[in-house]
């Protein structure tokens, strides 16, 4: 049962960074109807900016703003950036495409999270890097039996925070209302006044910026990053958004925590070689006996 | 078609090509010899994924999976069982169909990106379980090696140049069977699907079953590229069938433009040429390749040839309307 829970913990830790992921993901998709293969590269230049921001400034950070404001200045710096860096990559490599048709989007898609990869490896080199170890406290704490890390307790509420948030502003706001009505009729939408061009940059900020406050996450959480891990991220984030049903937000979400948790108990109980095997096992059997996702609605076809 | 063409050009253009073909590896150095084998690979695979994501619409982001299929029958049976490789040939294509029939039938009712995202999982299990090494049979994740080279009897092939050959004769006659189904009922019918399924359906075809078919050619045609690589290289492992080479055959299909056989070629030709080209600018390569995937879709977002078939028909029948008339 300890193991079970320790396990759950895990599982829910890398399941909020798939969910926090899947929703970069959902919203463009719900939007644009485009897979945006960039958005794992997104994440990973989050995550790299945070290291140099991390290494960089850490005598600063010490000396001025004590650990928990330097890690909360790298984050909220890494995800401005990355902010612009979607809303650049919009600007040039989807907005004068997506007219033309989903899958030339694809393609566009593919090249650029090719640049924004290898641009990652230019600046940063091949090896893998490593966030600095003595920044982040290393505690244990024991609540009923079970061993948690600080850490742990932190990404899980900065997550779950952020996905409120989220939520919040999707349903609440008259941004969100705009987001949500140009997902479900662009050109009703259109009469009714809300800018398409601006709801897309508008995506292009949240998204990204979501991605990198993960990247600098899983950094404090692994600690060993990679220019590559973008493509392993982005297609269970992917497959989280599926999994919850594409364009529904809450079920990105939640797809992203189910993922987390069946892949450390797949580990745990299975074997480790084979968690992905199973995972993504999973989801063509949830896909065969639900085809919209676990929490897709069953749309009628137009004819 | 076009009846613009000079027709000396038309009946001269086939044998050119031919000459052109035959004559190119005794022209150049082995290393673009070789080149020019993994450009024909790159075709064989565009054309089978051409059947699957550009005749039917079907989006299929996981068909290194067959590709794999292919590549590991041939390894496994040829250092195994000693059967010849050019044997294994049609037993990778059966195998890799007949993988694709058992794995796509409960999930071809699946639409556009949730078969997406399927396909992708179907082909990262593939990808894992290769490496997993299951029963000992794969060879974990340094593959299987030792293959022997293909041999007709009195004819071993083992240099670049049979090699040469060899890809692109299979290439040439693909192309001949591909062309052919292209104007066939089944063409016909899978074009219809992916214009307008429910139409489709209503119209009588059984879209299950030639959505189904198009998965088992394309997964077929893979296998037998599977089984030309694995014999080329003599080892298989599972880093060559990873999820990009599944991206690359997805590109080579739309920079071409679906549904069309010159435009596989073409962007296969993009695809496998361009790093050789670029190969001066090292790191940057790849970042220029991205640039250069935007930006042709930018410009040509229906890809560089895309299929005239239908324009050329309402052309002439207009044309011959016309006659009549006039």
């Amino acid at each position: 049962m300890r193991v079970f829970l320790e396990q759950l913990i895990n599982g829910l830790t890398i399941g909020s960074f798939y969910g926090l992921i899947a929703l970069g993901y959902s919203m463009v998709y719900g939007v644009l109807k485009l897979i945006n293969f960039a958005h794992g590269d997104f994440f990973t230049l989050g995550s790299y900016l945070g290291y140099t921001l991390l290494v960089l400034g850490a005598a600063f950070m010490t000396t001025h703003l004590g650990l928990w404001g330097g890690l909360a200045v790298a984050m909220i710096a890494a995800a401005l950036s990355l902010a612009l860096v979607g809303v650049i990559v919009e600007r040039v490599a989807y907005r004068p495409i997506y007219p033309a048709g989903r899958l030339p989007a694809v393609v566009s898609a593919l090249g650029a999270s090719l640049v924004l990869q290898n641009l990652i490896m230019i600046v940063w080199g091949p090896r893998y890097q490593a966030y600095p170890a003595r920044l982040i406290p290393n505690l244990h704490i024991q609540v009923g039996g079970i061993s948690l890390t600080v850490l742990q307790i932190l990404i899980l509420g900065i997550s779950f925070l952020l996905m409120a948030v989220l939520y919040f502003v999707i349903q609440r706001t008259t941004w969100g209302a705009a987001v949500r009505a140009t997902a479900l009729d662009r050109d009703t939408a259109a009469l009714m006044g809300i800018n398409f061009n601006r709801v897309i940059r508008f995506i292009f900020t949240l998204g990204p910026a979501l991605g990198a406050l993960t990247g600098v996450m899983v950094g404090m959480y692994y600690r060993q990053i990679s220019f590559t891990m973008g493509w392993n991220y982005g297609l269970k984030a992917f497959t989280a958004t599926i999994l919850g049903g594409i364009g529904n937000l809450p079920g990105a979400m939640f797809g992203g925590l189910i993922l987390g948790v069946l892949e450390m108990l797949g580990s745990a109980y299975l074997s480790t070689a084979w968690k992905d095997v199973f995972v993504f096992l999973i989801l063509i059997l949830v896909l065969i006996f639900r085809p919209n996702g676990l929490f897709g609605e069953k749309i009628a076809e137009k004819v | 078609m076009t009846g613009k063409t000079n027709p000396l050009l038309r009946t001269a253009a086939l044998p050119l090509l031919i000459a052109v073909f035959a004559a190119y590896p005794l022209l150049v150095s082995s290393y673009f010899v070789d080149v020019a084998f993994f450009f024909g690979i790159y075709v064989l695979l565009g054309l089978s994924l051409n059947i699957v994501l550009g005749e039917v619409g079907l989006y299929d982001l996981g068909h290194a999976g067959f590709y794999a299929i292919g590549a590991y029958t041939t390894a496994i049976l040829n250092t195994r069982f000693g059967i010849p490789v050019l044997v294994l040939l049609p037993v990778s294509a059966l195998t890799a169909g007949l993988f694709a029939y058992l794995v796509t039938s409960p999930i071809i009712h699946l639409r556009g990106d949730y078969l997406c995202i399927v396909t992708i999982g179907m082909g990262e299990i593939v990808r894992l379980a290769l490496i997993n090494n299951p029963f000992d049979l794969t060879g974990g994740p340094n593959g299987v090696g030792g293959i022997q080279s293909p041999s007709l009897g009195f004819l071993t092939i083992d240099s670049s140049i049979g090699f040469y050959f060899l890809v692109w004769v299979v290439v040439g006659l693909s192309i001949i069977c591909l062309r052919r189904l292209q104007r066939s009922r089944i063409g016909r019918a899978w074009n219809c699907i992916r214009e307008d399924e429910v139409a489709a359906q209503a119209a009588g075809i059984d879209v299950r079953s030639y959505k189904l078919l198009a998965f088992v050619l394309g997964a077929a045609l893979a296998g037998i590229a599977g089984n030309l690589y694995a014999a080329k290289l003599m080892i298989v492992s599972p880093e060559s069938f990873s999820f990009w080479e599944s991206c690359l055959m997805f590109c080579i299909v739309l920079i071409g433009g679906m549904g069309s056989v010159p435009g596989v070629i073409i962007g296969a030709a993009a695809i496998s040429l361009f790093p050789e080209i670029f190969r001066g600018f090292a790191n940057y390569r790849m970042v220029i390749f991205g640039v250069a995937m935007i930006v042709m879709m930018m410009f040509r977002p229906g890809g560089l040839l895309p299929r005239r078939r239908g324009g050329a028909e309402a052309r002439d029948l207009v044309r011959r309307l016309w006659r009549r008339n006039g």
